[in-house]
């Protein structure tokens, strides 16, 4: 069931076309940059952008810090909201349901396609981020990446905190894919459970700029998502790191139990 | 407990939607070999009877039992041997006919890998897609569509087809291709569960009635009985006022140059009007057609919202 829900992800040309899309963002960024030369001052603009234009191997990491904030999620929103909800509107879900898949299987192969869907995601965006970055930009050669701390990195060290990044956004999205992938159990329009989803993430992050919100902060699910930075401080800071995955969990494991409680229950009338 | 030759039972079967009772305690028994047609108006309740039977739509109260085993309880052991087709056909659009029967098969237990692809090749043949190649379902006719969700159903060879109206959008030739291909599907030992609000098809095809009228089974038996003669002759003759004074009170109702008369035995009443100079131009037994049977089963239309 899951190879299957994996074939029909990665067979279908939307999931390519959005994956395009998205990293249109980073290379047009990285394209501005090269060609005025004007980098955002330190501590403006998305992280790491500031430090791209004299060290081209720190563009992935700038890269998804561009899309972490709107395009990432919204994507992940999209592809998790038609999980179920686009099956039920295509009139495939009874057929599958009836074949029969097993509705507890079918969920959790969904599960397993979205989280692909943002780890493949997530590393193309590294992939040509790095490619566009080497490219454009100057590679310092050996030992001279400077750490936020001020302290200096190795390539070695860049590159194994690079992929620890993209394992921390990769679930970071976790959170969004589970909101949306419940939604996607309540309603037969794949439409409305991504916009469901994307109503969390807008109304979590305008929480988040409150400061009458600031009890409630640590709990939103954009919280942590800019803490992939810790991991280029040195020594790494691995407090909201640990909290963000924390926090991820918990809205995973109660979002996707309601979805399972609700789908595995309800009559399918689509 | 049900015979080992049941492949459909419900017990007092009921679905309620608030205090609406969509299924209200339908006990349907449907028997190896049978083509059962399942007739029922718009909104009598069919397609969530269809829908119970194959697990979708889970009953409020009593139990259903295909192929011997409960449903939902042993739905992953029963249905892989249930070819459906569910209201409309469904496919991926952006893939072939061949790619969604392939990923459909993959989707469930009971679809052996090793020959998927000939079974494909096999039932694309058998409803007539044969020639359809590696074009998108996108494309694809309604026609088309409906002959694609029945080489789903097919695909496994299954011992028993829940048709829920498998000749819709199809043209004259098409419905007389399927129901050509059904028909030869039962003779080889296939169970045929056809629900359709169309009496004529029902009537050609169906062995076993039952009739579902605002949710309540009305009638179900076999289709043989339900249209057996009823004791009485219709007789055409050109000279209706003579044949009334010869036959007295034998002649049950009169209709311009047709009448029916009492008596099981055409060549009898034929005898009787030529003895007496009475000319007679036609002469059948009396059997009543399943539409007269269903319409003095059921209410009404099932649509029709009365003031």
């Amino acid at each position: 069931m899951i190879a299957v829900e994996l074939r029909k992800l990665f067979r279908r040309p939307r999931t390519w076309i959005t994956i395009a899309l998205l990293n249109s963002l980073p290379v047009l960024v990285a394209v501005l940059l090269k060609l005025t030369d004007l980098a955002p001052r330190p501590g403006e603009g998305p992280a790491f952008l500031s430090a791209v234009l004299t060290n081209g191997t720190l563009f992935p990491l700038a890269a998804l810090a561009i899309v972490l904030p709107l395009f990432l999620p919204i994507a992940v929103a999209v592809v998790a909201g038609d999980a179920v909800a686009g099956e039920a509107q295509g009139g495939t879900l009874r057929y599958l349901l009836a074949r029969p898949a097993g509705r507890t299987r079918l969920l959790v192969a969904k599960l397993v396609a979205v989280i692909a869907f943002v780890l493949v995601t997530v590393v193309i965006v590294a992939a040509v981020g790095y490619l566009v970055g080497t490219t454009l930009f100057e590679v310092q050669s050996v030992g001279a990446t400077t750490a936020l701390s001020g302290s200096t990195l190795t390539p070695e060290q860049v590159a194994w905190r690079t992929v620890l990044s993209i394992g921390y956004v990769t679930i970071s999205m976790l959170g969004v894919a589970a909101f949306a992938l419940f939604f996607s159990t309540l309603t037969d329009s794949p439409q409305l459970a991504t916009l469901g989803a994307l109503a969390v993430l807008i109304g979590s992050s305008l929480l988040f700029t409150l400061d009458a919100a600031s009890d409630i902060a640590p709990y939103l699910p954009t919280r942590y998502w800019l803490s992939f930075v810790d991991f280029f401080r040195d020594p790494i800071l691995w407090r909201d790191v640990v909290r963000g995955l924390g926090l991820q969990a918990v809205y995973v494991v109660v979002l996707l139990g309601a979805a399972w409680a609700n789908f595995t229950t309800k009559d399918i009338a689509s | 407990m049900t015979g080992s030759d049941t492949v459909i039972a419900t017990h007092g079967l009921r679905k309620a939607y608030g205090s609406l009772r969509a299924v209200d305690g339908i006990d349907l028994d449907v028997r190896a070999g049978d083509v059962y047609g399942f007739l029922g108006a718009n909104g009598s309740g069919k397609t969530t009877t269809v829908r119970m039977l194959l697990g979708l739509v889970l009953p409020t109260a009593g139990t259903v039992e295909v192929l011997g085993r409960p449903i939902p309880k042993a739905a992953r052991e029963v249905l892989p041997q249930v070819g459906a087709l569910i209201e409309h056909p469904a496919a991926y659009g952006h893939l072939s006919a061949a790619a969604n029967l392939s990923l459909f098969d993959a989707a469930g237990p009971g679809g052996v890998r090793r020959t998927r692809r000939s079974r494909i090749a096999e039932v694309l043949e058998q409803v007539g897609l044969g020639g359809v190649g590696k074009r998108p379902v996108r494309g694809f006719s309604l026609g088309m569509r409906q002959r694609l969700g029945l080489a789903g159903a097919l695909l496994r060879r299954p011992a028993l087809l829940v048709l829920d109206e498998p000749t819709n959008g199809l043209d004259p030739q098409g419905i007389h291709e399927i129901r050509t291909l059904l028909l030869d599907l039962n003779r080889t030992g296939t169970t045929v569960f056809l629900s359709s609000h169309l009496l004529a098809e029902i009537e050609q095809l169906a062995t076993r009635v039952g009739v579902l009228d605002r949710g309540r089974m009305v009638l179900q038996d076999d289709l043989a009985t339900l249209t057996a003669p009823t004791g009485a002759t219709v007789v055409d003759t050109p000279q209706a006022e003579r044949a009334r004074a010869v036959l007295g009170d034998r002649v049950l109702s009169a209709d311009g140059d047709r009448l029916v008369v009492r008596g099981a035995e055409p060549a009898e009443v034929n005898a009787v009007l030529v003895g007496a100079g009475v000319p007679v131009s036609g002469l059948t037994l009396q059997r009543p057609t399943l539409e007269e049977v269903v319409l003095a089963a059921a209410t009404g239309s099932g649509d029709r919202v009365a003031a």
